[in-house]
């Protein structure tokens, strides 16, 4: 693979898709398959072809196109219409609009996208989601997909790529929010022959779909940013750990990985470079920890999934004992762009100190359910009532919840703060990695906090004593809250195990199960209060 | 000078800790100087009384029976310490949570072991009721001091009682004060 | 090899530059409680008692898998550490059936006696009780679940000393047991060598010998009628 030929690609995909009169991109990620999706598709090819209209008009899967709660969901070239909650009984009517026959009563509702849902979002990792068959790698290199690859390994030094990357400020998406830069100069700067890269997409906390929807939707842009991490620390193998419950995006992962070796973008000599790479796919079993580094790569190794102490980091002693990079989906997807416009570019979005764009997985007691790429410090009000249009059935925010079970929830009276690393660090909580559950006034926040102590007494792992054992009395105890047989003196034990659990864990997943209890004990606690037995 | 009101009693346990008790010997007499005993298993006293100030409670709670009384003994007492492991830790008693609830243990124990005529004791009003768990003293009634031991063995109970008679808090501390078992 | 000096609790002291924190206190004559730590197999740094203070970390260091460093200033007995290490324990004889009444190593336990180190004289927290299983199919010896704290001990010795790798651990959080073999009886794994360094790497009665339990000891009538005779006929020779 040249240039010449990764360019003629890009035009006759591109003149492919022009030559057709209308093209009917179908949302095919998780979410708008769930909802009945692949009878709308099999509709439409059927009636196209049924029409003879197969050479006007295209039909074809793309991945997600983010206002899930409508699914499924379908977006017409070049008339920039979306259309919602399509049934398989109108595609009849559909075909007929693209035929200039109007049959307003039998078409789905059209979408507003001037609707703020929309028109907030600023697409970055997203560009190409729903844009593209996730399943063409010719549909990824129409939108330039490979040509960054190209430009870092004929054009830059791995020291050049990893200053780029410092220079965009990018910070790890997987919740943590360590500087990708520093971590690959790091990786990169560490002796040794045998290094590796880690994609870390066991996305786990409940609520969140950001990576499924970024690897269903646009897996080469993934594979494309770990290459080029891969060059810029010096690796040449790398493993993508994704979890068994993303059959779709391993499907999909498998077969750009397919797609890719067959056009040399994998394996050896890259663009005639010296730079070898390679990928393998990793299944996870169902551990919610395996996305915690150190438990993904004992997993990777055939082990079992256990964190281990840190230091030393998996950029000191990672995989197999080798230096290794870890970043989880969407920092890798974050890469391509960055190195396109260049990271003076992707620092200019943002704040001072959390730069770029966010994916969020937004969900729970809110209007628009979906998928949404904004710029950091965007406030939660305008993400929740903006955005997400608020609580259905004027409904009341009572709270917002962000980073899963290692974060917590922010009250209703602090929505103004922004979305970023820091500021929701000084409220209790953290980013995480994307996923955000908006609770409306009904929601009871003791009930909240005991589903995630549930959640991660589940899924601890069992070998250091606070988080096996702490999360269990931690549940025991909410439990006994929420059936009201628990006194003030049950309350300091909650508080002082919260505590106990936070400081003594052996890894993240202990340290943070505490904190959905204890931030809702910061906003919340007169309703902790109030369940308190009378005597 | 007013005696101290002592109570002693005896839960779900083996009345082991009052053994020990007892081995108290001739010190026990030193004791009756400053106490009076005003209920315990070796007294003949019906009623627990009011205004006791310090009660020593072995065993577990098990049974209903055992569940009025503590309660009743923590509105009548200043100062409750449990008394041996059963009461500390629900010890051997506990071991019957393993099982289930009572009505599993019951079954478990009259039924399926019962060799001739098996059969569930029942006489309502005269054989206590088990609870579903046996709980350590502390779970259901606060619990000033904690002497464990199984049993805790003289030496230990003396020198609990003794500092406690002149108003001060033995120091519950090492091997020889605090170790179960 | 290179010396370096540090302080732990006030007391300056030195150690080669490989020792953890554990080590070097130990020779210092201080001591810093552990569970899950066996001299002589890797560490995993679980039980989390031997946390330390470090001067300069916000977070909590576990002594045994931290290596000195030159000018640490490390505290051991805290307010905080103490209370932590109660917690600890208390969580530990609350999650498994730890009854010292009835168990084989009742006096002579590593988890008994932490806890009279960390001043445990009641647990807080409720005793969970669990059904737990006893297996009692090897030949010599038993392991009794109720009293597994999972410090994994056995896991370890097992695998890197004996390489045998009989032992592992199954399923996750409070769900975790210690399996041997792929999850059989201890009698039915061929790859057990029964060279008890399990039994002698457990710290509380797990696993233990079979026959030392007070209710399997056989009286021996003859050494009885021994001794009788040689007290009474001064017959010294049997």
């Amino acid at each position: 693979m040249d240039l010449e030929e990764l360019l003629e690609i890009k035009e006759t995909t591109q003149a492919k898709h022009q030559k057709k009169r209308k093209r009917v991109r179908c949302c095919t990620a998780a979410g708008c398959l769930s909802s009945g999706a692949k009878a709308v598709i099999d509709n439409l090819n059927t009636e196209v072809k049924h029409q003879n209209l197969t050479e006007e008009i295209e039909v074809t899967s793309v991945g997600c196109l983010r206002l899930c709660s409508q699914g499924p969901l379908i977006e017409i070239d070049p008339d920039d219409t979306l259309y919602q909650q399509v049934k398989p009984e109108q595609v009849v009517a559909i075909i007929d609009s693209l035929n200039g026959q109007q049959n307003r009563e039998n078409l789905p509702q059209k979408t507003d996208l001037t609707h703020p849902f929309f028109a907030y979002q600023q697409p970055i990792v997203l560009e190409n989601s729903g844009k593209i068959d996730p399943e063409s790698i010719d549909d990824y290199i129409s939108k330039g997909g490979y040509q960054q690859l190209r430009h870092v390994l004929l054009e830059m030094t791995p020291n050049d790529v990893t200053q780029e990357v410092t220079k965009s400020g990018l910070r790890g998406r997987g919740g943590g929010g360590y500087p990708t830069g520093v971590k690959w100069a790091t990786v990169a700067k560490m002796p040794g022959q045998q290094k590796y890269v880690i994609c870390n997409a066991d996305e786990g906390d409940p609520g969140a779909f950001m990576d499924r929807a970024v690897l269903e939707s646009d897996p080469h842009r993934v594979l494309e940013g770990m290459a080029i991490a891969a060059y810029a620390v010096g690796a040449n193998h790398s493993y993508i750990y994704i979890r068994a419950e993303y059959p779709l995006a391993i499907k999909r992962l498998e077969k750009a990985i397919q797609q890719a070796k067959r056009y040399g973008l994998m394996g050896s000599q890259i663009f005639e470079s010296p730079f070898d790479f390679k990928i393998d796919i990793r299944v996870g079993a169902g551990a919610f920890v395996c996305g915690e580094e150190t438990a993904l790569i004992a997993s990777v190794e055939g082990k079992r999934g256990t964190p281990r102490p840190r230091p030393p980091y998996p950029a000191e002693s990672g995989l197999w004992g080798d230096p290794t990079l870890i970043n989880n989906v969407e920092t890798y997807a974050n890469i391509v762009p960055i190195i396109r416009e260049g990271g003076d570019w992707y620092a200019s979005i943002g704040t001072e100190n959390s730069k770029g764009t966010k994916v969020f997985a937004l969900t729970g007691n809110v209007e628009n359910n979906g998928l949404i790429e904004v710029p950091m410090g965007t406030s939660i009000r305008k993400i929740v009532e903006e955005i997400g249009g608020g609580v259905p059935n004027q409904g009341t925010v009572k709270a917002v919840q962000t980073g899963g079970p290692s974060g917590g929830c922010i009250p209703a009276h602090l929505l103004d703060t922004p979305v970023e690393y820091d500021s929701l660090q000084k409220l209790g909580t953290i980013m995480g990695s994307g996923g955000m559950i908006v609770m409306d006034q009904d929601t009871s926040m003791v009930e909240i906090a005991r589903f995630y102590m549930d959640f991660c007494q589940e899924e601890s792992c069992g070998k250091c004593v606070p988080c096996r054992a702490g999360t269990v009395q931690l549940y025991d105890l909410l439990t006994k809250l929420i059936e009201r047989k628990a006194n003030q003196q049950d309350l300091d034990k909650l508080e002082a195990l919260c505590q106990m659990v936070k400081d003594t864990s052996l890894c993240g997943l202990g340290m943070t199960a505490p904190n959905p209890v204890l931030s809702t004990l910061q906003y919340f606690r007169e309703e902790y209060i109030t369940l308190l037995q009378s005597t | 000078m007013k005696k101290i009101k002592l109570a002693t009693v005896w839960l779900a346990g083996c009345s082991g800790c009052h053994m020990s008790f007892l081995d108290l010997d001739e010190w026990l007499l030193e004791l009756a100087q400053k106490v009076d005993i005003v209920y315990s298993p070796i007294a003949d006293i019906k009623d627990y009384p009011d205004g006791v100030d310090i009660c020593l409670v072995e065993g577990a709670i098990a049974n209903e029976e055992n569940l009025a009384l503590i309660k009743e003994i923590r509105q009548k007492t200043k100062f409750i310490i449990s008394f041996g492991d059963c009461a500390v830790t629900a010890n051997v008693p506990g071991m019957r949570n393993m099982l289930g609830p009572a009505e599993t243990v019951l079954k478990r124990s009259y039924l399926e072991l019962g060799d001739i005529t098996p059969q569930l004791p029942q006489e309502p009003g005269i054989v206590p009721e088990l609870l579903d768990r046996v709980s350590p003293v502390h779970e259901v009634v606060n619990v000033d001091l904690f002497l464990p031991g199984c049993p805790p063995n003289a030496a230990r109970i003396r020198s609990v009682i003794e500092p406690l008679l002149k108003g001060e808090s033995p120091v519950m501390e090492g091997r020889k004060m605090i170790k179960f078992g | 090899m290179t010396v370096k000096t540090l302080t732990i609790n006030d007391q300056l002291i030195t150690a080669s530059a490989e020792q953890t924190i554990l080590d070097a206190a130990k020779e210092a004559e201080i001591k810093i409680p552990t569970l899950c730590h066996l001299e002589g197999v890797s560490d995993v740094g679980a039980c989390r008692l031997c946390l330390v203070e470090i001067e300069g970390s916000s977070k909590l260091q576990p002594a045994c898998v931290t290596q000195v460093q030159e000018g640490m200033v490390i505290q051991t007995e805290t307010e905080k550490l103490k209370e932590y290490r109660r917690m600890a324990v208390e969580l530990l004889f609350a999650e498994g059936n730890h009854v010292c009444a009835v168990c084989v190593v009742n006096g002579n336990c590593q988890l008994q006696n932490v806890a009279i180190k960390v001043g445990m004289d009641h647990s807080r927290f409720p005793y969970k009780f669990p059904k737990r299983e006893v297996d009692l199919s090897h030949r010599l010896f038993g392991m009794d679940h109720n009293r597994c704290i999972l410090c994994t001990r056995c896991v370890r010795v097992c695998d890197e000393i004996e390489g045998a790798h009989v032992w592992d651990v199954a399923n996750r959080g409070g769900q975790s047991f210690i399996v041997s073999g792929i999850n059989q009886p201890w009698g039915e794994v061929d790859a057990c060598t029964s060279c008890g360094k399990c039994v002698d790497a457990c710290p509380t009665g797990a696993i233990f010998r079979q026959g030392s339990t007070a209710s399997e000891m056989t009286c021996d009538r003859s050494t009885l009628e021994f001794l009788h005779r040689a007290r009474t006929k001064k017959e010294w020779t049997r």
